[in-house]
């Protein structure tokens, strides 16, 4: 510690900190633009100048250490002097166009400027303007109004990981801009919204919608991936008119991604439900809640109990995810499942509790040795992505095992770009095995008999097992692999060999949610035992239910094999969906639509990948006669006359919910697999699922749609696998997969392995297609 | 792409370049941008177009937008192609002090073009730069990578006139 004096008053600083943080600390402000705790020190506004005891000149306090003995005063009058010249210099040439500048209300400038700006401009002379390119669809610029603080610039360095922005020329032509009017493409961008002191960079889809004095704030979380994301949705008369970001350092720090910003543009969206409607001879019909939820339980109850299944949405909330699997659990079927993105089962009663980091979120930046098997992380997590970042800028190795090159934000350290990722595993798994000694269990030596090691196995190997804190971390990719049992075993072995934590980047927003309240076949809320195994999705599809009950879920977009899930909805006899949206599809093979409020409208609580659970009210109002869906899930149960469905708010839902899970089992022994699953030969196709695709919600978010992260349907290959499938000089082919087809553009991607077709899945182009890993054909269009 | 990119540097401007790079530590190669911006800019005649800048970032694994930076920070670099000969006047407080204003307004006279502007013929660029260092001898501007100094009416002509 350090002793110094700001203002008189006795401060003890953090050795080798600043003097505005000291001065923050302290409880004392003083006044700053380009200061930012998350970026690097520009010094370059001179907003913060304070007068230190015996320094001749003012000094700024954000890139001024303090020393023993300092003493600073932020109000004296040279401090002021020299903040209101600053101020006068930057208000020089800024527009006086506050009247029409959407940050009007909520600008640092117009704050500081009441306290530190005079009356009247000395200034009568021309003011510069600047150009003020298009960015893209989420971020509006208005150059003219911008201070130079560079946060913009720095954020995209220094976090974002793209110096997509930049401070081009010199003094008077210094202005902000990206190179050759590109657009920004980054997952993170919106943040610099958030950032951006003035009204230079904007919210577009929220421009000239509503002024910050108008709104009401709300505090909730982001249900698009496992990070569980703070934001706070602010809504006008019920109306939900923006989301900005909501520090918690543990979780996103101050960071969202572009996702949880603009997602809610989705929620006046014309599939919107308003209505319950059922279907009369193949008509819909809007009706009362009363007449829906009576067709909808007698509908259901025209079958026996286990012939009837439910499929829930990965993001619904744990309320949602518990009162569903109370319901059909109640009624006698345990065939529910949320795991839509996945397709491998077999060792589902030996995995924990629920798909989990392993480690809180904030650990990941401390990590020297990381590998990623099976994740394009950025577009999956991109915060978890921006944390190991940091790791990486601190000096550490992460390491990926990807189907596809995919471009990180950090250099990876070793890469193995296969579409054999088990057997890529199981080199790194030989290559840790190579003169030691350690016992492994059987099916593990015999499966690493003939695999080959190459050098960067050796170093993967190597890496990890040097690491202090070393990780190896599971993504979509591996989760939804065919081989995924396998996939796991073996990570788990390298893990538990090169003393690594093991770690699931869980697909969709509340994974960890769903399998602790029981929206699975084979456990109930709390992980307890199910009452009876149900049918995983796979089973249901393949025994032909003819009854099904969907919480949150299209189907034929977010289940792994869309052909599968299409042709079972359409064979279904009868089909209820509880959903804030329909689709095309859905209004074709569904009976009666519930229409559900979404995250943003209903009282609920997400489970992080950390295990953490977030609770939130609603932040707007739903439109039309759509209810939340718990309320839903829990009349029907009413109605079906089962115990259990008595609650009066979510809150109380949640109470059971947490006092089912408040002693979860240990990890049962791990699953060995007998023989290693091959992959088929021939062309075979990667099916990710892309950042904008990933729920409903966000698949009509119309500005993320129109990013160049959306601009994926086309049908890619390597140029050594289009010279050899005679595709070199094609413009457009026919991928044929099973009994569907599509005729899109094709694309020359050097990211991919040999013999692999990339196009991703969750696209309206790939609704029919089966899933990942499986073998296509391509033919000429 | 960045090894197409790379190729528009000559095989002569890339050992240039690597000259530079070898003053500096291995990991430190962006230290060599001033010195390859200006490599390049003379393999194009005088002036760097945008995949020239772009090639540069690429070889020294830079960020496009940082070399950017630094090519429009720096007036002796050009964004646009130049004339012949490149005549930087300085107006900086010395040489304006000096006389400056009449050296520029000479120039513009006797050319026919205004400062940032080349000549028709494509013969001179005119431009207005800062502080060269010559200020003992303000006023001053820099010809094709030579200094004139105590710059007078009388003693441009006659520089310009031994000009081709
Ligand atoms: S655009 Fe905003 S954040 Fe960027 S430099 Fe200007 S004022 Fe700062
Ligand atoms: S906040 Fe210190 S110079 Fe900008
Ligand atoms: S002011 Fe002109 S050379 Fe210094």
């Amino acid at each position: 510690m350090v002793n110094i004096e700001i203002n008189g008053k006795p401060v003890a600083a953090r050795e080798g900190s600043m003097l505005l943080e000291a001065a923050d600390e302290a409880g004392i402000t003083i006044p700053r633009f380009c200061y930012h705790s998350k970026l690097s020190i520009a010094a370059s506004c001179r907003m913060c100048l304070v007068e230190v005891e015996k320094v001749p000149k003012p000094l700024p306090a954000c890139a001024t250490p303090v020393s023993e003995g300092m003493k600073a005063y932020t109000r004296s009058p040279r401090a002021i002097a020299a903040q209101r010249s600053v101020m006068e210099f930057l208000l020089i040439n800024h527009p006086l166009d506050c009247p029409i500048c959407d940050q009007g209300g909520e600008c640092e400038l117009q704050e500081m400027a009441l306290g530190y700006g005079n009356d009247v401009s000395r200034y009568a002379e021309a003011k510069r303007v600047v150009h003020s390119p298009d960015l893209g669809p989420l971020i509006a610029t208005d150059m003219s109004r911008c201070i130079h603080c560079t946060r913009c610039v720095r954020f995209g360095e220094e976090i974002g990981g793209m110096m997509e922005l930049g401070a081009p020329g010199r003094g008077e032509h210094m202005h902000i801009a990206t190179y050759m009017e590109h657009s920004v493409d980054s997952e993170l961008s919106g943040n610099v919204v958030d950032l951006c002191p003035v009204g230079a960079l904007t919210s577009k889809p929220y421009r000239y919608s509503a002024r910050p004095w108008e709104l009401q704030s709300h505090h909730t979380v982001s249900p698009h991936d496992c990070v569980g994301t703070n934001i706070r949705l602010d809504s006008r008369s019920g109306r939900a008119m923006r989301v900005v970001a909501r520090d918690n350092e543990a979780v996103n720090e101050c960071w969202i991604a572009d996702r949880d910003r603009f997602s809610y543009t989705a929620l006046e969206h014309e599939d919107r439900l308003r209505k319950p409607q059922i279907k009369r001879d193949g008509v819909w019909q809007e009706c009362d809640w009363d007449t829906a939820l009576t067709t909808a339980v007698e509908g259901l109850k025209q079958f026996a109990a286990d012939q009837l299944g439910a499929l829930a949405a990965y993001g619904a909330t744990n309320e949602e995810h518990f009162l569903l699997q109370r319901l059909m659990r109640g009624i006698g079927s345990a065939n529910i499942d949320h795991r839509l993105r996945q397709q491998d089962f077999r060792d589902q009663n030996e995995q924990g509790p629920y798909p989990a980091l392993g480690q809180p979120i904030a650990a990941l930046e401390q990590n020297d040795a990381v590998l990623l098997v099976g994740s394009n992380i950025r577009k999956e997590q991109p915060l978890l992505a921006q944390r190991l970042r940091k790791a990486v800028r601190g000096g550490a190795r992460v390491m990926a095992i990807n189907p596809v090159d995919y471009a990180m934000a950090f250099t990876l350290a070793e890469k193995r770009i296969a579409l054999d990722l088990v057997s890529e595993l199981l080199a790194v798994a030989k290559a840790l095995l190579e003169g030691s000694s350690e016992a492994v269990p059987q099916w593990l030596t015999t499966a690493i008999v003939g695999v080959a090691v190459e050098e960067s196995h050796r170093a993967i190997a190597g890496t990890l097992r040097a690491g202090k804190q070393a990780s190896v971390l599971l993504g979509a990719g591996a989760q939804g692999h065919p081989a995924a049992a396998e996939l796991r075993a073996v990570a788990n072995l390298i893990a538990s060999l090169s003393g690594a934590h093991i770690g699931i980047l869980a697909e969709g927003g509340n994974a960890a949610g769903a399998a602790l309240a029981g929206c699975l076949p084979h456990r109930g809320a709390g992980c307890q035992a199910s009452d009876g195994i149900g049918l995983d999705w796979k089973a249901m599809f393949a025994a032909k239910l003819p009854g099904y009950l969907l919480l949150g879920v299209e189907p034929e977009y977010d289940c792994i094999d869309s052909a599968a899930a299409l042709q079972a909805m359409q064979e279904a006899r009868f089909v209820v969906a509880i959903n804030s949206y329909a689709s095309v599809a859905m209004r074709d093979y569904a009976d009666v639509l519930l229409p559900a409020a979404t995250f943003a409208e209903t009282a609920g609580s997400l489970v992080n990948t950390e295990g953490q659970w977030q609770g939130f009210n609603g932040a707007a109002t739903a439109p039309g006669e759509a209810r939340p869906a718990w309320k839903i899930l829990r009349v029907l149960g009413n109605l079906f006359d089962i115990n259990g469905f008595e609650q009066n708010s979510a809150e109380e839902v949640r109470a059971e919910l947490e006092a089912a899970c408040a002693q979860l089992p240990a990890a049962p022994a791990a699953w060995q697999p007998k023989a290693m699953s091959r992959l088929p030969a021939g062309l075979l196709r990667i099916a990710d699922v892309p950042i904008y695709a990933v729920d409903a919600m966000v698949r009509r978010a119309a500005p993320l749609q129109t990013t160049a992260d959306a601009d994926l349907w086309q049908i890619r290959l390597n140029s050594v696998t289009a010279e050899k499938a005679g595709f070199s000089s094609v413009v457009e082919a026919r991928l044929i997969q099973g009994a569907g087809e599509v005729v899109l553009p094709l694309l020359i991607d050097e990211r991919l392995p040999d013999n692999a077709v990339y196009l991703p899945a969750g696209l309206s182009a790939t609704v029919g297609l089966g899933g990942g890993f499986a073998a296509v054909e391509l033919t000429h269009a | 792409m960045s090894e197409k990119m790379i190729e528009l540097l000559s095989g002569e401007s890339r050992a240039d370049i690597d000259r530079w790079i070898a003053k500096y530590p291995p990991e430190q190669k962006q230290s060599a941008v001033m010195a390859a911006l200006r490599i390049a800019q003379e393999q194009n005649g005088g002036w760097l177009t945008e995949e020239l800048i772009q090639a540069v970032a690429a070889y020294l694994a830079m960020e496009v937008m940082a070399v950017y930076e630094v090519a429009s920070f720096y007036s002796m670099y050009e964004l646009k192609p130049v004339g012949k000969h490149k005549i930087s006047v300085c107006t900086n407080i010395s040489c304006m002090l000096c006389g400056s204003d009449q050296v520029v307004e000479h120039l513009q006279q006797r050319l026919g073009i205004k400062l940032g502007e080349t000549t028709a013929d494509n013969r001179f660029t005119l431009k207005e730069v800062e502080c060269l260092g010559a200020c003992v001898n303000a006023p001053m501007f820099e010809l094709n990578k030579n200094y004139y100094e105590n710059l007078t009416p009388e003693a441009i002509d006659a520089i310009l006139d031994g000009l081709d």
